[in-house]
């Protein structure tokens, strides 16, 4: 059966291509999605007769593979993309020159699948490979095996990634180049005596975390003897379980740290620069959310000594190619080594705002074996730039939990000046389960920050995004926050601002009060709209007057009347007492609408708006439901019977006839509400079923392989 | 806030104009003047009792039930202002039983009746009041329903019936049962001519039930609604089964098991917005065509969503909705019977602001296979949308008719034809979109090129064939060696839009991205299309 499959997809596959292939002609260029991409870099012109690479495999997918073919682009080089075969229709596939489909959806048979990628990189005769970020990117058999293949890597040699990679190791090359490190025990700490009694030189707080460690694993904060002993207990625990290596370190916890980081570039012919800071503190579990170049937290001098420590350490390594050296920096203004990233990071776009420089192309320059074209005085601070990462991801939910889907309508600010979107996806494009649910980089720029900020208000405000949750709400409101503004951060921002999570922009009364008489227009606008048949002529249309509506809106539950008298020009509402001017020169099909309230413009997209009076609009990311109705109608609402939510079913039953394909879930197991349970296979399709509500598995009535009739219960939930 | 609402009425009466102009009049005919100004007094109490209904406690007794008022809901239903009425002044003619007495006498006599406008656009409509002696059905109350009934044939206006009723009179005997025949007689002779709706806001039992089963579309209030032929006390005492009305009769009954309603609102008002949106897709009777609305959504748009949607794996589900959306005006797509065999989708979206008819295969559940009730479910409706000059999009994607003794045994043969029926019958403008499966004989039903489809299109995943490889090569070739290479041969010769495209059964293959601009295009070059079935008294279908 798996056999037959297998040959049928191939074919399928196979097919299929030839036939898109041929279609794909008949699509204009527009429908192509990519966009000429605002550029903020390569300043100085490359000398095109400078021997270079004829073309370059790009081991990565998304964004960033975009970015780096854009720059190949621009060399004349050919740029070859690798996909699985979940990013068949991807935009990176179709910008590349040449694609090569290396397996399966998930990462480690596809984009981490070494043999397969140099099979790509012999059959289309790649020169060199840029890894991007993640993936293999600091995999140091995989530059080795390059190496061997005697294709280049576009990336340090693999011996600066084994020194940077392990913790230990690092810190102690840090020690020796003179770069100042975080006061703590060199080397690894055998017993849990041996931790107090180095927590105790150190002087408390002191962190515990796991040699091999990254993404917060094995990570603990002890305040005294007792917490280290217990922590040094579960951190090797958590360490062996998750890194098969239970080594540890001590180090002092810098409490309250901005996460701020230089990026570096050096050649192979012993030339390295910086090339400034980055402010990376606002983040969520270790990612960042935020990111801006320069830092406003930094003096002349004190970014000189991080930059200066940062190229000692790659010259200690022999690096070469662009990395990123990150330290964090507490409220003294004293920095400390944190770790060196041997990649290009997700958020260079902004330190090529600022400098002008291609880290792309550089780094393709430098493995070239190319010299530097730039010394540490080349290397400007021009203006400020700033970094939203656009995730779908619902931020209500521990500041962003992933959200997959299709984008049924997509849209980039491109529109506005200084703003740089670097995205890899179209519209039409899914964010599925596999991969980063990362959907664009937003960098907007200008001569001050306040430029670059108001820049980056506007570009979230007109972004479309439908089809996915987006976390744009919070990136508005970091932006909006006094204490963002005013510089004042750390890597606890969003903790610290958000106790309790975050719930969406919280309107203010004049903000309330304009969304409601924008939307008392919005339902009388498609009211009007619901009337305009062009055919129905039978009957001669009767004109509704619609003076003076007498309408209810209700937001949250709470009602309000207002009073709506609609012109030619405009809307007058009444509501509060005050009487508000609402201009409608906006048609109600637009994805962004700019009606101004008396004096003030909103900047509002209209999620939807049916005529049952149900008007969802997005303001600052947030997306806000009002309920509009006749007042006459409203005074009946409250007779409506409240709803008792109704009792889901405990049951999973098999819709049909088949095979029990797979089961996801045993005797025992928490489900959530919509979680996929088990695959009925009938008809020769994968019929997923779902939990309908949240519980535990209480019994299994099949196993995989069984056959099922219809209605047969699979499994219950207690 | 009941109360409140009663006072309102009033006033409204007070200010009407029987009273400002008869005095004037009556000035000149002194010797008159006592009775007319009687006259006039009576009219206007009747008039304010008929406003009423059955009196304030009973309004209150059905807005603690969580309903409205028949008038209420007519006020809802209808653009404001636009309600006239008749036969305010109708009462029973019926004297036994006490039923002479005054207080047994409501003028209006238990359903409200009329015409008004939604959305500009005329209906008849009647809405049965509970308050009055239940909202049960008597000759006259049958009458007023038959009177706009008979005017909407005339008129060529559809009808909307809100029923809340607990059957029939039963002090008038046969006669309520003569009332239920006439309206039934109605049902009939308008259906196919102008769109009947009921809305079921209440009981609704015994014989009351095929009204609405003989109109074009049902629908329920959650909770609040019941349809049963018996109620649960006499399916006690004759079958000694327990249930509850809500089990035997509810809305989610209904809407899920048994298929008679076709959709089920929250509550009253939700219900009756929901009416206004579904009038807006329907044409007036079938001398109209179809409406169309002045549309902003780009009739060339392209869609790219659509190059993603169908899986390369042809064993992964994906949901047709997600075409139907990306593909229709707005996003907007009006679902019938959402919640009843959903392996097939019908409902009304727009095209270019045109009303169609979508019926598709749902791959996501029970992988679009066509049953015995997805069968019923599609064939009824693409029968509606023939009648009233909907023309009709399909959307392909189906591995066959579902196998199996349940099936057989429930007549699958019979069901499934009347889907192969409805659509051969079917003049409307067709145009078929096959986005990857059509297999076996499902193929030729879902409004194949053979059943007269006007347009058919195949998506480049599309395979059209009779059934899959594996299947099929097992019966090419009986002895088993080399399964393998003749299944990819197979695949390579059929699991592709070739085989289809050559013959002329798919008029052309086409990105997915360009369908709404190529349908869109298509319903303007097919708004002109003339066919008709040879003459017959009526065709016999098999029911």
């Amino acid at each position: 059966m798996a056999a037959y499959m297998n040959a049928t997809l191939q074919q399928i596959r196979l097919g299929k291509s030839r036939i898109l292939g041929h279609l794909r002609q008949r699509v204009p260029a527009s429908c192509h999605g990519y966009q000429e991409h605002v550029r903020c870099y390569a300043v100085a012109p490359w000398d095109p007769s400078e021997p270079t690479f004829d073309k370059i495999l790009i081991a990565n997918r998304g964004e960033i593979a975009c970015r780096v073919m854009r720059t190949c682009r621009d060399m004349g080089i050919k740029s070859v993309a690798i996909y699985s075969e979940a990013d068949v229709n991807a935009l990176h596939v179709e910008m590349a020159d040449e694609a090569v489909c290396v397996g399966p959806a998930a990462s480690k048979d596809s984009y981490l699948n070494m043999d397969r990628i140099l099979q790509a990189i012999k059959d289309t005769g790649s020169q060199a490979v840029h890894p991007g970020y993640g993936f293999l990117s600091e995999n140091m058999e995989f530059a080795k095996r390059l190496a061997d293949a005697d294709v280049a890597f576009i990336g340090p040699g693999s011996r600066a990634i084994q020194a940077m990679g392990d913790k230990i190791e690092s810190k102690l090359l840090a020690k020796d180049a003179k770069v100042n490190t975080i006061p703590g025990y060199d080397g690894v700490v055998e017993t849990p005596a041996q931790a107090v009694e180095v927590a105790n030189d150190i002087g408390y707080p002191v962190m515990l975390k796991a040699s091999a460690g990254g993404g917060g694993k094995g990570m603990r904060i002890a305040w005294n003897d007792d917490e280290t002993r217990e922590g040094f207990r579960l951190s090797s625990q958590e360490a062996a379980a998750s890194f098969g290596d239970d080594r540890l370190l001590v180090e002092k916890f810098i409490d309250n740290p901005r996460h701020i980081e230089i990026q570096v570039l050096a050649d192979s012919h012993g030339n390295a620069i910086y090339l400034n800071e980055r402010e990376c503190s606002i983040q969520r579990r270790n990612q960042k959310v935020i990111e801006e170049a320069p830092s406003t937290f930094l003096d002349e001098s004190t970014r000189q000594a991080m930059g200066n420590q940062a190229v000692l350490l790659a010259r200690a390594v022999d690096y070469k190619s662009a990395g990123t050296v990150e330290f964090l920096v507490d409220s003294e203004r004293n920095f400390y080594f944190l770790e060196m990233n041997t990649r290009l990071q997700v958020e260079h776009p902004i330190t090529e705002c600022i400098t002008g420089v291609d880290l792309v192309q550089e780094m393709i320059r430098v493995a070239k074996g190319h010299t530097l074209r730039y010394t540490q005085s080349d290397i400007p601070i021009n203006g400020w730039a700033i970094e939203s990462r656009v995730y779908a991801e619902d931020p209500y939910k521990s500041f962003g939990l992933p959200s997959i889907g299709h984008l049924h309508r997509y849209s980039e600010p491109l529109h506005l000046d200084k703003v740089r979107v670097d995205s890899g996806i179209k519209e039409g494009s899914e964010i599925s389960m596999y991969y980063d649910p990362m959907i664009s980089k937003l960098v907007t720029y200008g001569a001050t920050r306040e430029e670059a900020l108001a820049t980056m208000g506007k570009a979230l405000d007109t972004y479309i995004i439908r089809g996915v949750t987006h976390n744009i709400s919070l990136l508005q409101d970091v932006l909006a926050n006094p204490r963002f503004i005013s510089g004042d951060i750390s890597t606890k921002f969003l903790q610290e601002e958000y106790p309790d999570g975050f719930s969406g922009w919280k309107l203010d009364q004049r903000e309330e009060t304009n969304l409601k008489a924008v939307a008392g227009c919005l339902y009388i606008l498609s009211e009007l709209k619901a009337q305009q048949f062009t055919n129905q002529t039978r009957v001669p249309p009767t004109p509704i007057s619609w003076d003076q509506s007498q309408l209810s809106i209700f937001i949250d539950g709470h009602r309000q009347d207002i009073v709506v008298q609609m012109g030619d020009n405009g809307g007058k509402v009444l509501i509060d007492g005050q009487s508000l001017d609402v201009d409608i020169s906006w048609s109600t099909a637009q994805d962004v609408i700019t009606p101004t309230v008396n004096d003030t413009t909103l900047c509002l997209q209209v999620i939807s708006c049916d005529t049952a009076g149900n008007i969802q609009l997005q303001y600052k990311g947030t997306i806000f439901t009002l309920t509009v109705m006749q007042q006459e109608a409203a005074n009946l609402q409250a007779l409506m019977p409240e709803k008792v939510k109704p009792d889901l079913s405990k049951e999973v039953v098999s819709p049909m006839p088949g095979k029990l394909h797979t089961l996801a879930v045993q005797v025992g197991d928490v489900v959530g509400e919509g979680q996929e349970v088990c695959v009925v296979e009938a008809m020769k399709m994968h019929n997923s079923l779902f939990s309908s509500r949240d519980g535990k598995v209480k019994a299994v009535h099949f196993v995989e392989g069984d056959s099922i009739a219809e209605e047969d219960i699979i499994l219950e939930l207690e | 806030m009941a109360s409140a609402h009663v006072s309102r009425i009033c006033l409204a009466v007070k200010n009407s104009v029987i009273l400002s102009r008869w005095p004037a009049i009556s000035k000149r005919h002194c010797s008159s003047v006592s009775a007319m100004t009687d006259v006039i007094g009576r009219i206007d109490e009747k008039r304010q009792q008929a406003l009423l209904g059955g009196g304030k406690h009973r309004i209150e007794a059905q807005h603690k039930r969580g309903k409205l008022t028949a008038r209420e809901r007519v006020n809802l239903l209808l653009d404001p202002g636009s309600f006239i009425e008749y036969d305010m002044f109708a009462e029973h003619r019926c004297s036994d039983f006490g039923m002479d007495a005054d207080d047994k006498k409501f003028p209006g006599d238990g359903v409200v009746t009329g015409h008004g406008l939604i959305n500009g656009r005329i209906t008849y409509i009647f809405s049965q009041d509970f308050t009055v002696h239940g909202g049960s059905l008597s000759s006259a109350h049958a009458q007023k329903i038959c009177k706009v009934m008979d005017q909407a044939m005339q008129v060529g206006a559809p009808v909307i019936g809100l029923n809340d009723s607990g059957g029939a009179r039963i002090q008038e005997g046969v006669e309520s049962l003569a009332g239920y025949a006439d309206i039934f007689q109605r049902n009939v002779m308008a259906s196919g001519v102008i769109p009947q709706i009921s809305l079921i806001m209440g009981p609704c039992a015994g014989g009351a039930v095929y009204s609405p089963a003989l109109t074009d579309f049902t629908f329920m209030v959650k909770d609040t609604s019941y349809l049963f032929i018996t109620g649960p006390d006499v399916v006690k005492s004759v079958t000694q089964e327990e249930v509850t009305y809500e089990e035997l009769g509810g809305a989610k009954t209904h809407t899920t098991i048994s298929g008679v309603a076709h959709g089920a609102f929250e509550n009253d008002i939700d219900s009756l917005s929901k009416m206004r949106q579904l009038f807006s897709y329907l044409p007036l009777s079938n001398r109209d065509s179809a409406p169309i609305i002045q549309c902003e959504d780009p009739r060339d748009r392209l869609v790219p969503i659509l190059d993603n949607i169908v899986p390369l794996e042809s064993n992964k589900p994906y949901s047709m909705k997600d075409v139907i959306f990306a593909t229709v005006d707005n996003r907007q797509f009006f679902e019938i019977m959402p919640a009843y065999a959903k392996n097939i989708l019908v409902g009304f979206a727009r095209m270019n602001g045109r009303t169609v008819g979508i019926v598709a295969n749902e791959p996501k559940v029970a992988s679009g296979c066509l049953d015995i009730n997805s069968s019923v479910k599609g064939a009824r409706f693409v029968r509606f949308c023939d009648a009233f000059n909907i023309p009709l999009i399909t959307f392909v994607d189906v591995p066959g008719f579902l196998p199996g003794t349940s099936q057989e045994y429930g007549g699958i043969i019979r069901h499934g034809a009347k889907l192969l029926y409805a659509y051969a019958e079917a003049t409307v403008p067709k145009i078929t979109v096959i986005t990857r499966k059509a297999y076996g004989g499902a193929y030729d039903v879902m409004s194949s090129k053979h059943l007269r489809g006007d347009i058919n299109y195949a998506w480049p995943t599309a395979e059209v064939a009779v059934m899959g490889a594996a299947g099929a090569v097992k019966i090419i070739f009986r002895d088993g060696q080399e399964a393998a290479e003749r299944e990819k041969e197979y695949v390579d010769k059929f699991a592709n839009p070739f085989p289809a495209a050559t013959r002329g059964f798919v008029d052309d293959i086409i990105s997915p991205n360009v369908t709404r601009k190529r349908i869109c295009r298509d319903l303007d070059l097919l708004a002109g299309k003339q066919q008709s079935n040879p003459p017959k008294k009526h065709a016999n279908m098999p029911l």
